[in-house]
């Protein structure tokens, strides 16, 4: 419980800090990462599917081909710097999809964008700086360069940095052997020229050759901050994919509803926490005051669970914590209104708190495996691709299996316990 | 307490729902989300309020067909076909001029194929828990009248789910997409889970009082357990409710689905499975009798 403190309090004019949760033991580290994981419904971001051209790739070479690509997508992501990203690989019946999540990425077409670029590189010589600059369609820009033979498989690496005299933040280029001559000769040819370099026959920048460089270490420096050498790398490096992408699910979410939607869900279960409350006391007097402590410690071990486990919280997960916080009572109601029949059938207070315990249990087991089973359905935990296998549906399903098992155990073992030592007489 | 003398009451009242709810899924089908029929969904905050017409028209001038378009207050929510992500920097860019507050809240773009394939995988899912509770139930109750009583009390409430989505689709625009098929999925169990309690008192009083005529035993079970019952249901209601009103837009409906599912579970686990578990035992005696 410990691990739903916030990682700094200040109470009082005292700071105070979450206890640190890491431990080594030999070889193995335990390092968990206590923070909520909220999915791309609720952090902001963007889910992106692509259907994958296989038709042109033999059978054998298939999973060396999907692997690269996944690689390469990977790669293009992480320069692109979006954190918690997940990129995963499906196959329905065949159709092989790729499928990319990015949480909390703001500028959501640039990604799309980034991802989506069958990027084929090049770099090109302006023969005919006038026509260059003033040219406005690509038949334009086709006259005005000339090719130098020179493509993404020389390229080695791009990556961004930062000048270390003037801080200036810049993109590494390194080829490799037979990149490095072709360079060198492009770089004599184009000397106080422009070398255009282009993606997919798009320029995406035409540095100004200072220099006659030899050994294949180049850098390109302009106006770049840090976010635009790191787009410009992850383009650079993208060079081409093995695959043909195609484009078939786009969904985004801005990153302000993601937040209202917190605020609605929190506000919404505290709401409905304090109705079921009131309800349980008002039915059942001091037993339903109990049952709302053992609600909250419910709650509250949810909570560490989903932090533990992870759980990746989406709004439908949120409301199906909601929902299992008003089926969490049901055990509770079941074992009272037990408890009230056998102390109407003349029963000691405490026989009727063991015997309605006892009794209920038979009809909460039954009635919450019903949910269990579509939980498990709803939840496809064997990835049967003949189900849905959504993040939206699963995150509801998650956090419903989670609610309702661990419902059983704190409406029956705690509440339990919780009578025995707090109202062993008096009703 | 005698409900079952009620049950001339239960079966027009169960028979209206059902009809209108069959009447309305014939006659007016569903609004189906971009998940089902492919295509995009986009919805976004436009604070100055303009008026529909204006934003028709972006969307005649980029020659993309508009399939749907609602508005609250400023949050406009529009259907259209599948566009590129070029195409949608220029709507975007107009949007932009019409409102220089505009905001992106959430698009959604599925190509037309995935529909088809998400469908399927829905009814297989229905298939899938019909048949695990059928089992279920077939275990825990080994007597068929039981068993089907509960089972026809599920689809009851199924039906009926899906008719007050077909009838809120047609006068509200209310859209069946992949959280709806959850809900429904949610409610088959719910449905069930509620007439097992009342079934399994019913069993407990047979054993313990000698007592043979099942329209009493239902109606003392009934008397015993719907506090218990009426209770359990309203907790979730009461969570439900607070999600309907104060849980924002985006699941207003999937929780509004699941409310009117756990709603129907608790009238038909009293009022459609006892009775109809009563008419087949009912039947059994009689046929007892005049063999």
């Amino acid at each position: 419980m410990i691990v739903n403190l916030p990682v700094k309090l200040d109470l009082f004019g005292r700071t105070f800090y979450r206890p640190d949760f890491s431990f080594t033991l030999g070889t193995f580290s335990f390092k968990p990462n206590l923070d909520l994981r909220y999915g791309l419904d609720l952090a902001g971001g963007a889910s992106l599917t692509y259907d994958i051209d296989t038709s042109k790739i033999s059978q054998a070479n298939l999973q060396n081909a999907l692997n690269s690509l996944k690689s390469n997508i990977e790669r293009r992501v992480n320069l692109f710097g979006v954190s918690e990203s997940s990129i995963g690989l499906t196959n329905q019946n065949g159709d092989h999809r790729l499928v990319v999540d990015l949480p909390g990425v703001t500028d959501i077409q640039q990604a799309i964008d980034l991802i989506g670029k069958t990027a084929q590189l090049s770099f090109m010589g302006v023969v005919d700086e006038n026509l260059f600059t003033t040219a406005t369609t690509s038949a334009e820009f086709a006259k005005s360069l000339k090719d130098t033979g020179l493509n993404g498989s020389h390229l080695i690496l791009a990556a961004p940095q930062s000048n270390p005299n003037t801080g200036e933040v810049e993109v590494s280029l390194e080829f490799n052997a037979e990149g490095t001559k072709l360079f060198e000769k492009a770089t004599t040819d184009y000397l106080n020229k422009r070398l255009a370099i282009l993606l997919d026959n798009e320029i995406i920048t035409a540095p100004n050759v200072s220099v006659i460089i030899p050994d294949g270490k180049a850098v390109i420096n302009g106006t770049f901050d840090t976010k635009s050498a790191k787009s410009l790398s992850a383009q650079l490096n993208a060079g081409a994919l093995p695959l043909p992408i195609k484009s078939i699910i786009t969904s985004t979410v801005g990153a302000t509803l993601g937040q209202d939607s917190i605020n609605k869900g929190i506000r919404a279960g505290l709401v409905g926490l304090a109705i079921v409350s009131l309800f349980m006391i008002g039915n059942y007097g001091y037993l339903g005051f109990i049952a709302d402590i053992s609600l909250i410690i419910y709650g509250l071990i949810t909570l560490t669970l989903y932090r533990l486990i992870p759980v990746t919280l989406t709004f439908p997960g949120i409301v199906g914590f909601i929902l299992s916080v008003g089926m969490a009572v049901d055990s509770n109601i079941l074992i009272f209104e037990r408890m009230k029949e056998e102390l109407r059938a003349g029963k000691t207070w405490n026989n009727a708190m063991e015997l309605g315990f006892g009794k209920a249990w038979n009809s909460i087991k039954d009635a919450n495996s019903c949910t269990i089973i579509t939980g498990l359905i709803l939840f496809n935990p064997f990835n049967w691709t003949f189900l849905n296998s959504s993040g939206m549906v699963r995150g509801f399903a998650v956090t419903l299996l989670i609610g309702v098992i661990l419902g059983m155990f704190t409406g029956v073992f705690v509440t339990r316990n919780l009578l025995r030592v707090l109202a062993k007489e008096k009703l | 307490m005698n409900i079952m003398k009620f049950r001339p009451l239960f079966l027009v009242i169960s028979s209206i729902l059902l009809l209108t709810s069959i009447f309305s899924i014939v006659k007016w089908g569903f609004q189906l989300s971009v998940d089902f029929s492919g295509g995009s969904s986009w919805q976004i905050a436009l604070p100055s309020k303009p008026n529909d017409s204006s934003i028709t028209k972006i969307f005649t001038q980029n020659k993309i067909e508009l399939v749907s378009l609602s508005h609250n207050q400023d949050k406009y929510y529009l259907k259209f076909s599948n566009i590129t992500s070029d195409q949608k920097n220029i709507l975007t860019q107009n949007f932009q001029k019409l409102d220089s507050k505009f905001v992106d809240l959430q698009f959604e773009t599925l190509g037309p194929t995935l529909g088809k394939e998400l469908l399927m995988k829905t009814v297989y899912a229905i298939i899938l828990s019909a048949i695990t509770l059928l089992l279920f139930i077939g275990t825990r109750f080994k007597d068929s009248s039981f068993g089907m009583g509960a089972v026809l009390a599920m689809f009851h409430d199924g039906i009926i789910l899906v008719g007050a989505f077909s009838l809120l689709g047609h006068f509200f625009g209310t859209e069946v997409d992949a959280l709806f098929v959850t809900a429904l999925l949610t409610t088959l169990s719910a449905s069930v889970h509620d007439t097992v309690v009342t079934f399994d008192r019913i069993r407990e009083l047979r054993r313990t009082t000698y007592q043979y005529d099942w329209v009493e035993l239902a109606n003392r079970a009934v008397s015993e357990v719907i506090v218990r019952s009426i209770n359990n249901s309203m907790t979730v209601i009461f969570m439900l409710f607070a999600l309907v009103m104060l849980g924002g837009e985006s699941t207003r409906w999937f929780s509004m689905a699941l409310l009117i599912g756990v709603v129907c579970g608790t009238y038909s686990s009293t009022a459609v499975a006892i009775p109809l578990m009563l008419l087949t035992k009912r039947k059994n005696d009689q046929k007892r009798k005049s063999n």
